[in-house]
């Protein structure tokens, strides 16, 4: 019987953590392979810096292997170095925070209501509009001006694409939580780029 | 349905998750409302600009160090 691509996938990598655990290297270089672009933009992203994405990167990997033996298949392998790169990249932030003070979470609670400002549309295009450095510093920016609870929210959900349960697990938050913050992410979020892609906006 | 509800319920109806009457509703909403339907079309936007694959991407020289120092700790584990 064929078998889809994911479920093949999913049956390869669960081999490849076996091989992995007996100490073939190799194997876990594969996995290592496959998850290090994802993993450093998500460094980029909690973090806001090269730097710090390298260091996630390097501390996220090197746990992983060494923690490996811990690492039980009933979770996917993905969302489980996510949750050690999750960490690693807010413990960054978190001495970081002794010279400029960046709260970890908002001031304003989680239910209280969103002020809605910018209903422009945007002018067509701002991917091809923006050179790529450019369209990466306004979106970090505008990334930056949320709260890192939130805007962590918004990149595993919404970027990285885990579900919200999985969200939920990797931050011990509660669903609800997750909800709410990623409403209020995606909302603020927009409203920071509709500043600059709107129509009529200088560029 | 008030702008203000429609806005509430838009990140449950982006992941799909309104029951078909709410959802039906705020469709209807987002027809005729030019206010909503432009925060609806940005929101998507937004979260489309920054799944861009090509942005943020890992450069080789960090990709070489990641993989030297992997291979260092494996030596220290042998
Ligand atoms: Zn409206």
């Amino acid at each position: 019987m064929a078998q889809t691509p994911q479920v093949a996938l999913a049956r390869d990598e669960s081999h490849l953590i076996s091989e992995a655990k007996a100490g073939n290297y190799a194997a876990f270089e594969e996995l290592v392979n496959r998850y290090e672009k994802k993993i450093y933009r998500l460094g980029m992203n909690i973090t806001g810096n090269r730097e710090d994405a390298e260091d996630v990167l390097q501390e996220a990997f090197l746990k992983a292997f060494e923690h490996l033996p811990e690492f039980r298949e009933d979770s996917r392998f993905y969302t489980w170095v996510v949750r050690i790169a999750v960490n690693e990249a807010l413990m960054k932030l978190r001495k970081r925070r002794s010279s400029r003070e960046v709260p970890m979470e908002s001031q304003e609670d989680d239910s209280g209501e969103v002020v809605v400002r910018e209903f422009a549309d945007w002018k067509p295009n701002p991917e091809q509009v923006f050179a790529q450095v450019e369209l990466e510093r306004i979106l970090q920016t505008a990334a930056n001006s949320l709260p890192p609870g939130f805007r962590t929210v918004f990149y595993l959900r919404d970027v990285e694409g885990l579900s919200t349960e999985e969200t939920a697990e990797v931050l011990n938050l509660s669903v609800g939580a997750v909800k709410a913050r990623l409403f209020r992410a995606r909302l603020r979020l927009r409203e920071e780029l509709s500043k600059i892609f709107k129509r009529g906006a200088n560029s | 349905m008030k702008c203000n509800k429609a806005i509430k319920e838009l990140s449950a109806y982006l992941d799909g998750e309104l029951d078909a009457e709410l959802r039906q509703t705020l469709e209807a909403h987002l027809t005729y409302c030019n206010h909503c339907h432009a925060v609806y079309d940005t929101t998507k936007k937004t979260i489309e600009l920054y799944c861009d694959g090509k942005l943020f991407s890992l450069p080789e020289d960090v990709r070489a160090r990641l993989h030297d120092a992997l291979r260092r700790k494996l030596q220290e584990c042998k």
